[in-house]
């Protein structure tokens, strides 16, 4: 992966370390324009850590960070941001009581000016929240309904529909189906497919191998701080992956 | 409404929601309905008594005019997600912060007033960075200040006249220039000829009630400019988000603790409004002025719909809440009740309004 050259994003060889804890040892890792990257691995496999990296909270000790091939080191998320890099964590910076339109805008309002006095363009939030929740999927009626009485996939599709919208070309998901029942991660799983027609890459964390089989072009495997490797979807079926993400030992058995 | 009906989304199930419906789920409708069942009431036990002739009209005019400035800046920190306990006491100091420099220091009173509201500002400054470096909860904070600022309000009137009150400040308001933004009333010359065509009652040709009081205005002025701030403007957003979920609206870039921090600095402003106009209209001040009010604040805004966990409220719905207060405050007087009972009814009144907010917590918040 790493010479590869067109690659959006792109990590050689990073490790981090927590104290004595190897939370990532040599990982090798990178994303091309408009793929689907599915980073799998069963709890504590070092999933959080690589993408707190990527999101630039927090640096590698070792190791390469390459964004449009060039070595970065992020200060803050609003660095990683400013180059389109977007992540949207499971918790989703959603406020439940706030309007969709409200919470699409949150922090980054469209201003109307009026003279000296600045207004909350209400009328363009309203509209445009309601054309991008179309364009990913979901049909609003009023964009004036709090966040709270959307599902758990439209608040997904919400938060996801927000990061794209304010421009992001590497969508990092963390765990967008985890919570969710299987109606409302097809959803999500359609909006990451429509995501990857628009030429947005996206880094999908999951430990659901049958979510990221459905929509990923690619998977790398982590396993205690370690890579298991990256694969394309073609080189290895959902149960070498399953077999990958538990390092070896045998889970069918426990299905008989 | 009628583009809503248009979309028809058939994959997603969303229910019809009427006018009625969503009137019912906007944060004032409690406390409209509030006022309509408390004018009722008063209307029907206390309608022929003069409460509501020109002059029994302005004393709960009056209180609630007070209450209401206070209750706005209670409603938008809590709306924020925080309490400021130290509003009542911040009345009293910011009376003595006017009273002492003009009385004892021969300081001009427009310098005084200046003072007064620098200092309010600058502890509510004070109290707002507490409340954000420490991450303790706004409740305990300001309960601190409640306690510091009336033992500072003794310990100064203490030393500057022996007494707790400091009297004769009124006349020296005279002629000054910035006075009347909290003594003056407004309209008087509409009032005489009210008075003069029988429209309201007069006393030997003058009208009982000479004005309106500029408490009223500020009042009204502060209602309008901060409902529109919350609604409208992109502060107001950001005030809903510190209070909806602070660490959702910091991750999206938020500045949440300069929100506060200023809603703390309005609290303080809303508070010496109050204290001043007080001075001016008593003409003392007294260092157990504001005694109580920051609950009466917090009822009012309470009853005006706001929710105690934050992000969700209406600076209208609070000065509903207010008006209520003043007209059940004073109103019992009217009627053959025992004015004791006024208490009683303001308990039930909150703990129905209480109720009723978290009831439509849960229904905006309720997943499909």
């Amino acid at each position: 992966m790493s010479e590869d050259n067109n690659n959006i994003i792109s990590i050689n060889n990073v490790s981090k370390f927590f104290g004595t804890v190897i939370a990532l040892k040599d990982i090798n890792f990178g994303v091309k324009k408009g793929e689907v990257h599915a980073l799998l691995g069963d709890n504590g496999a070092g999933k959080s850590t690589l993408i707190k990296i990527l999101s630039g909270v927090h640096n590698q000790d070792i190791g390469e960070y390459l964004v449009d091939q060039k070595p970065v080191r992020f200060g803050s998320p609003r660095d990683a941001l400013d180059r389109g890099i977007a992540t949207v964590y499971q918790d989703l910076a959603l406020v439940p009581l706030m309007s969709i339109a409200r919470n699409f805008f949150m922090g980054r309002e469209p201003i109307k000016k009026f003279g000296p006095i600045s207004l909350f363009d209400q009328k363009l939030a309203y509209q445009l929240s309601k054309e991008k929740m179309a364009e990913v999927g979901i049909n609003i009626r009023d964009p004036g309904q709090a966040v709270g009485t959307l599902s758990g996939g439209e608040r997904q599709c919400l938060a996801i529909a927000r990061a794209m919208y304010f421009g992001a070309r590497v969508l990092i998901l963390d765990e967008p189906t985890a919570a969710l029942g299987v109606k409302q991660s097809s959803i999500v799983l359609k909006l990451i497919l429509r995501a990857k027609k628009r030429g947005i890459s996206v880094i999908f964390i999951t430990h659901n191998p049958a979510h990221a089989y459905a929509v990923a072009d690619t998977f790398t495997v982590l396993n205690l701080g370690k890579s298991m490797g990256t694969f394309k979807k073609e080189e290895k079926s959902k149960a070498d992956i399953i077999e990958l993400m538990s390092g070896g030992q045998e889970l069918e058995n426990l299905e008989d | 409404m009628k583009e809503v009906e248009e979309s028809e989304s058939p994959n997603e199930r969303l229910r019809k929601i009427s006018w009625l419906q969503r009137f019912l789920s906007k944060p004032e409708f409690g406390s409209f309905a509030g006022v309509l069942l408390t004018f009722t009431i008063f209307i029907i036990f206390a309608g022929d008594s003069g409460m509501f002739a020109s002059d029994g009209a302005m004393t709960w005019i009056i209180v609630s005019s007070y209450l209401g400035v206070i209750a706005i800046s209670a409603c938008t920190l809590m709306i924020a997600g925080e309490f400021d306990l130290s509003i009542g006491s911040m009345i009293g100091f910011a009376g003595m912060m006017v009273a002492i420099p003009t009385k004892y220091w021969g300081w001009p009173m427009y310098a005084s007033i200046m003072f007064s509201i620098s200092v309010a500002v600058s502890l509510g400054f004070v109290n707002g960075l507490i409340v954000v470096r420490t991450k303790l909860p706004s409740f305990i904070v300001t309960l601190a200040f409640l306690y510091i600022l009336r033992g500072l309000c003794l310990t100064f009137s203490i030393i500057s006249t022996n007494r707790t009150i400091i009297s004769g400040v009124g006349d020296l308001a005279k002629g000054d220039w910035l006075a009347p933004i909290f003594q003056a009333e407004v309209g008087q010359d509409l009032f005489k000829w009210l008075g003069k065509m029988d429209i309201i009652a007069t006393n030997e040709g003058d009208p009982l009630v000479t004005g309106i009081p500029v408490i009223c205005l500020w009042w009204v002025g502060l209602g309008i400019v901060m409902s529109f701030v919350l609604l409208k403007t992109r502060f107001g957003n950001w005030i809903f988000a510190s209070g909806g979920d602070a660490e959702a609206a910091k991750n999206v870039g938020v500045p949440v603790n300069r929100v506060k921090i200023l809603l703390f600095m309005f609290s303080a402003f809303c508070a010496a409004v109050f204290g001043i106009c007080q001075v001016m209209d008593i003409g003392s001040a007294a260092a157990d002025r504001g005694l109580l009010k920051e609950f009466e604040a917090i009822i009012a805004a309470v009853i005006g719909g706001t929710l105690l966990t934050g992000g969700y409220g209406s600076v209208v719905g609070a000065c509903f809440g207010a008006l209520i207060f003043g007209v059940v405050v004073q109103g019992i007087f009217y009627t053959d009740i025992d004015s004791n009972w006024f208490r009683v009814f303001l308990g039930l009144m909150l703990l129905i309004a209480v109720i009723f907010n978290n009831y439509i917590r849960r229904k905006v918040t309720e997943k499909k």
